[in-house]
């Protein structure tokens, strides 16, 4: 179907007081030959929007410009049910960012260039733009692969069964209910927050075992999983016997393993078997007897080591977040069973966040006794049971306690296989020991997930909790982060909603985050390929595999729409239907650079559309002002920012490139996780291009923008401005 | 127009007493009741609340039963009216009492066994208020300002809350760490409240009788800060502030080498003076610290 | 051995409010808030912990409990709502009942020796015999001696009519049933006691 495109600028919000909306329409139909130019004064209105729907319905236009305000905004008014939509920012950028002064024919003049500009890039987009065909595949399932059968893995198999689709439930034990199953009672998870609730396995496990939409396979183990979200093929060994599912998406709940207390002598580890840990303890509790294990004498003064091996740089240098509260609860198990009991809680800081706090002020009330400091040494007692020393530092002195036992309440270790993806070597379960992989992924990036830190899985910490750098693979419970029984189970809720909207949004063809939504993908065109495998290397969800030869193999369902990989190609056969290396390059070239001696500099800025372009738009609306010499182009990610752009900047004769994304590096908030930090990358390499083009290599920098920033916006582009116009006009404007 | 006459109970306390330390808050009370149609009764026979040292000397049972004693007095001779005090350990006792007794059923009864040797009962019911509240509340705020005839303009003064009007009950739901009521009690007598960060700081309290170097520094960061912030002027609510921010004032001057000389008088005695009351009825006369060139101008 | 809970246990049961201090999260808000900080060997928080660790003596000889004055900025402010003035005053009461306290204490002295008596001598404060017997708690010498140096302070009450100036005053007309009164209130309170114990 042919093209028809309908550009509508609208002249309201101060727009048509600001600006030249004639001269504008003139623009759009003459110098950009556009078919159907009108001019509204409140387009999105209703009068407004029926004219655009009134043109579509009669006059055939199927592709819409907007120019009006910001494409942030009024987005449900200007739902126009077709794709080919674009929007120039004229309202924020045109008109609210920019300081023009009664009679300041100079700066009334400036303001006109730069809306005039940006319609002639949207012009140019619209008129590259193709509508995104969706991809879709009839062998896509819907059914969802749950790994870990504690729980965090039983809760969200009952989710998604309870939501009505169909779960797979593998477990490597012969029995449900993973680690809490080993436990005498749990803490509270209802008001007053305050007694002990019997342990929930054995009920979970009997619904869990008993729904009709789950299948549950014990002491078995995901021997391969190969594919994409839609189309995962998953092998499930069962001792000798392996069978294949199919699954649209996984939900990894391995859980965790207590951290090794061997390694612990410096806590008494080792000293008497009456130093135990939190586990053991546990079991202890669980058998009915708590005992010295050194005579089997009456327990009934128990300590127990908070943090032991955790937030420690030789051992686990993070919070477990569970043991405070767990090692409460085993307090209140002496005075359960001793009315005379002693507890003490050997403590750094007590982290009982949300209702805990109740918990915590019970075992108080208790009697339990919190000392804050560390342990100094541990020996046998006289009559038997421990000496304990402890650097009190709430007494600030060394104090010496006597007990019958001393618990350890040991941290979390992951039980999922991540790699390091800067330092390919697996971490995580058994690090140093043989890697146990979870689910043996068979993706050109390595079996394992991406690690974030600490051999925890990476995702997005701040928008995406429980997502994995490898889309439509999820982690709840210990496994993504530590946590307890209830966190864990509030996880894996969220991690069911979030593997069933993978498995929905992959049927229809859309991204599932952080474009949720968008049908678009990137098309390889194969036979420009020189096999430098950039894109296969740089995708930071590893949706690029590769044939034998070097190839690209693209998996649609895996990719987040980010671009990384276009902005990776050097020879720039990788683009989307309505996103492409020659789409902005077209509209970077489409504007007017004016004379050398007219000494009105261009910047030109490609701002990230997750965090710095909204932060841009609220500078406009804080009433920030900005200089008049600045385009901006939005980009999906800075990861796909193609440098042939900063080459095409320059021979089109802007003076400088401003690159605003997102933090990147430790705490990043990148929204797809490694863009900005390559855009980084790459641009170090630019300077290369800017001596070739015989340029200063200050023409071009990056910013990290956070969507809060926008008062810091104004200094940071000013002072850019300011910088390049200290250097002499760019060269090639005169070619 | 009538107004109806306000009758409360009324519990002076011992430093209200005639020829006490805080005779001129006594004074200036009945002065502004007066002028306000209350009829204060007093209870007859009454008994030291123990303040806040009782405790040394006397048990958590013995500390209530002195309150206790008047709580059954007060209900003998003048029914379940309201319980007005006026000096600030005085309220605190009263309301501490009230309720310890409504937190527990063993006090109550303990305290009934020992008013029983005193031959005397007290049936619970009674309503414990501090003057303050009594002006905010049942005279309300509008009315105060309306009978102001001689607006106290251009006095700046720091309102001192200190500590036992303010803690840990506070007057009419006030803030803790900033109370807004004895600011708004200047503003409505036409005198400036002085903004300073002492308003809530402790004067020492009855550690000037024990620890007064201790003491000492704590009133001059009071009279530093009021001061400092250009009051004339320092208004209380409480006795025990009143004494020993005025009477010390000579000693602090003699450990630090300061030149304090702020007169420290009592919200009553403010009220008197603005609604047309005489340097005596206002009791202006009893300050050891005289507010004369501050506030005699203003005394009809 | 520390933290041995006999003591912490005989103060939760017998000191005035002493359960509470099972529930001190040990923030220190309390020791930021009191007036007398520079003074105490322990602050609140301290006070508790060492309850809690079972040092007996250093608690009940503490100065500390002595430092009040009163002024509950603890108590509004202790995030976990524990009545620390009266947690305070309580083990004040409890050091000296069990005979711990420094005879040369002086708050000590004043409140239990002069004050409490002063009061139950006649149902009401005398102002006057209160001053006289404080400054002359050390002996004549040095009650003339404290004398002079409040002068000028007792003239100007003198003068305004706010001290009586005579050393005595006449018991309240109920006096026989307040005292009556006060012996039967200590009475339940030591029976108490006893059956606690």
């Amino acid at each position: 179907m042919e093209k028809k495109i309908g550009c509508y600028i609208c002249s309201g919000c101060g727009i048509g007081e600001a600006l030249d909306v004639d001269a504008l329409v003139k623009i759009a139909t003459k110098e950009q030959k556009l078919p159907l130019v009108k001019k509204h004064e409140f387009l999105c209105g209703p009068e407004g929007v029926e004219l655009i729907r009134n043109d579509m319905s009669t006059s055939g236009v199927n592709a819409v410009l907007l120019a009006a305000c910001s494409p942030r905004v009024k987005v449900d008014e200007f739902r126009l049910g077709t794709s080919l939509l674009d929007r120039v920012n004229l309202r924020e950028q045109a008109v609210w960012s920019l300081e023009v002064k009664e009679g300041d024919d100079t700066a009334e003049e400036d303001r006109q260039m730069m809306a005039e500009d940006n319609l002639r890039m949207g012009c140019v987009k619209i008129k590259k733009m193709n509508p995104p065909e969706p991809f879709q595949d009839p062998s896509f399932s819907k059914d969802i692969l749950v790994v870990g059968g504690g729980m965090a893995g039983m809760t969200t198999a009952l989710e998604i069964a309870e939501t009505g689709y169909k779960a797979i439930l593998v477990e490597q034990s012969g029995q449900l209910g993973g680690m809490v199953a080993r436990m005498h009672k749990v803490s509270p998870s209802k008001p007053p927050y305050q007694h002990l609730q019997e342990n929930p396995v054995a009920a979970l496990a009997a619904k869990v075992e008993g729904h009709a939409n789950i299948v549950v396979h014990k002491n078995a183990t995901i021997a391969k999983t190969i594919g994409a979200p839609g189309l995962f093929d998953v092998s499930i060994q069962n001792g000798g016997h392996v069978s294949q599912v199919r699954v649209g998406s996984i939900v990894v709940a391995t859980g965790f393993t207590p951290y090794d207390a061997s390694k612990l002598d410096h806590l008494g580890q080792g000293t008497s078997p009456d130093v135990i840990t939190s586990l053991e303890f546990e079991e202890m509790a669980k058998a009915g007897q708590i005992v010295r294990k050194s005579d089997g004498k009456p327990a009934k003064r128990v300590a127990f080591s908070l943090c032991a091996g955790s937030r420690d740089k030789n051992h686990l240098e993070y919070c477990s977040a569970a043991c405070c509260t767990y090692s409460l609860k085993q307090a209140l198990y002496v005075k359960e069973q001793y009315a005379d009991a002693s507890t003490y809680i050997l403590y750094q800081e007590i982290r009982t966040p949300g209702q805990m706090e109740d918990f915590y002020r019970k075992v108080q009330d208790e009697g339990g006794i919190f000392i804050k400091g560390d342990i100094q040494k541990v020996a046998v007692g006289t009559a038997g049971g421990l000496s304990v020393q402890v650097n009190d530092k709430l007494l600030r002195s060394s104090e010496t306690l006597a007990v019958d036992l001393l618990v350890l309440a040991t941290g979390m270790k992951p039980n999922v296989d991540t790699v390091d993806p800067n330092n390919p070597s697996p971490v995580g379960v058994a690090a140093g020991a043989e890697v146990k992989h979870v689910l043996n992924l068979e993706y050109r990036q390595g079996p394992s997930l991406p690690e974030l830190k600490w051999g925890f899985p990476d995702s997005h910490f701040i928008c995406f909790p429980y997502e994995t750098r490898r889309t439509g693979i999820y982690t709840a419970g210990p496994a993504r982060r530590p946590m307890g029984i209830a966190a864990s189970m509030t996880d894996a809720t969220g991690a069911a909603l979030k593997a069933i909207q993978a498995v929905e949004s992959v049927a229809r063809g859309a991204a599932v985050h952080p474009r949720a939504g968008d049908l678009s993908y990137p098309s390889f065109r194969q036979e420009g390929c020189t096999q430098c495998k950039r894109c296969t290397e740089e995708c930071p969800f590893g949706a690029i595999n590769e044939d034998a030869k070097g190839n690209p193999l693209f998996n649609p369902t895996r990719c987040r729409r980010c671009g990384t990989c276009m902005g990776a190609c050097p020879q720039k056969i990788i683009s989307f239907a309505n996103y492409s290396v020659d789409m902005i390059g077209a509209m970077l070239k489409e504007v007017e650079i004016p004379e050398e001696d007219a000494e009105k500099p261009r910047i030109l800025i490609f701002a990230c559309e997750n965090d710095s372009y909204p932060a841009l738009d609220a500078m406009a609306r804080e009433g920030g002002k900005i200089s008049p010499y600045v385009r901006i182009i939005p980009l999906r990610c800075l990861g796909s920012m193609n440098l042939v752009w900063i080459a095409d900047a320059m021979s089109t004769g802007f003076d400088g490139v401003l690159l605003m994304g997102c933090r990147h590096g430790e705490d990043y908030q990148c929204h797809n996780v490694r863009g900005s930090a390559l855009a980084e990358i790459r641009l170090s390499k630019v300077s290369e291009t800017l001596n070739r083009l015989q340029l200063e290599s200050d023409r071009v920098k990056m910013v990290e923008i956070n969507i809060m920033d926008s008062h810091k916006l104004p200094g940071i582009i000013n002072s850019f401005v300011a910088e390049i116009q200290k250097l002499p006009a760019n060269p090639y404007k005169e070619f | 127009m009538s107004e109806k006459i306000k009758e409360y109970t009324f519990y002076p306390g011992c430093s209200s007493e005639k020829k006490a330390s805080a005779a001129n808050m006594e004074n200036s009370m009945h002065a502004m009741c007066h002028m306000l149609g209350i009829k204060l009764n007093e209870i007859d026979d009454w008994n030291c609340c123990s303040a806040s040292i009782g405790y040394a000397g006397g048990g958590e049972l013995p500390r209530l039963a002195m309150t206790a004693r008047n709580f059954a007095l007060a209900q003998q001779q003048q029914g379940n009216k309201d319980l007005v005090a006026t000096c600030a350990a005085c309220w605190l006792a009263l309301r501490e009492t009230e309720e310890r007794m409504e937190e527990s059923t063993q006090v109550k009864a303990d305290l009934a066994t020992a008013l029983k040797a005193a031959d005397l009962k007290y049936d619970g019911g009674l309503k414990i208020r501090h003057m303050v509240e009594v002006l905010i509340e049942d005279i309300g705020w509008e009315a105060l300002k309306a009978k102001v005839k001689k607006p106290l303009t251009g006095v700046k003064i720091a309102g001192y809350v200190g500590c036992q009007t303010n803690r840990p009950f506070s007057i009419a739901g006030d803030n803790f760490e900033n109370p807004q009521y004895l600011d708004r009690m200047i503003e409505t007598v036409g005198a400036t409240a002085v903004p300073y960060d002492k308003k809530v700081a402790c004067c020492g309290g009855a550690l000037a009788f024990s620890e007064l170097d201790k003491v000492t520094p704590l009133i001059r960061d009071i009279l530093q800060s009021a001061v400092d912030n250009g009051a004339d002027l320092i208004v209380t609510p409480c006795p025990v502030c009143q004494l020993n921010v005025e009477v010390y004032q000579d000693k602090v001057n003699k450990t630090f080498g300061t030149h304090f000389n702020i007169p420290v008088v009592y919200y009553s005695q403010l009220f008197v003076l603005a609604w047309g009351g005489s340097w005596t009825e206002a009791a202006l006369n009893q300050q050891v610290i005289s507010a004369e060139a501050v506030l005699k101008k203003f005394a009809s | 051995m520390a933290y041995d809970l006999s003591f912490a246990r005989d103060v939760y049961k017998h000191s005035e409010m002493g359960h509470w201090i099972k529930m001190c999260m040990q923030c220190g808000v309390c020791a930021g808030s009191c007036p007398l900080g520079p003074h105490w060997e322990h602050s609140p928080r301290q006070l508790f912990q060492l309850v809690r660790a079972g040092k007996k003596e250093e608690v009940l000889k503490s100065s500390s409990m002595w430092m009040c004055t009163s002024c509950y900025n603890c108590i509004v402010r202790c995030p976990r709502h524990l009545p620390i003035t009266h947690i305070v005053h309580g083990l004040a009461r409890y050091a000296s009942e069990q005979g711990m306290v420094d005879p040369k204490q002086p708050t000590h002295r004043f409140a239990k020796e002069i004050f409490w008596k002063n009061i139950t001598a006649t149902g009401r404060v005398a102002e006057m015999l209160l001053t006289m017997r404080l400054y002359f708690a050390d002996g004549l010498a040095q009650g003339i001696k404290n004398g002079l140096e409040m002068q000028a302070q007792a003239l100007g009450m003198l003068k305004t009519g706010r001290l009586m100036p005579l050393p005595f005053r006449s018991k309240i007309k109920g006096y026989a049933g307040f005292r009556a009164m006060l012996d039967k209130a200590q009475e339940l309170e030591a029976k108490h006691k006893e059956s606690k114990a």
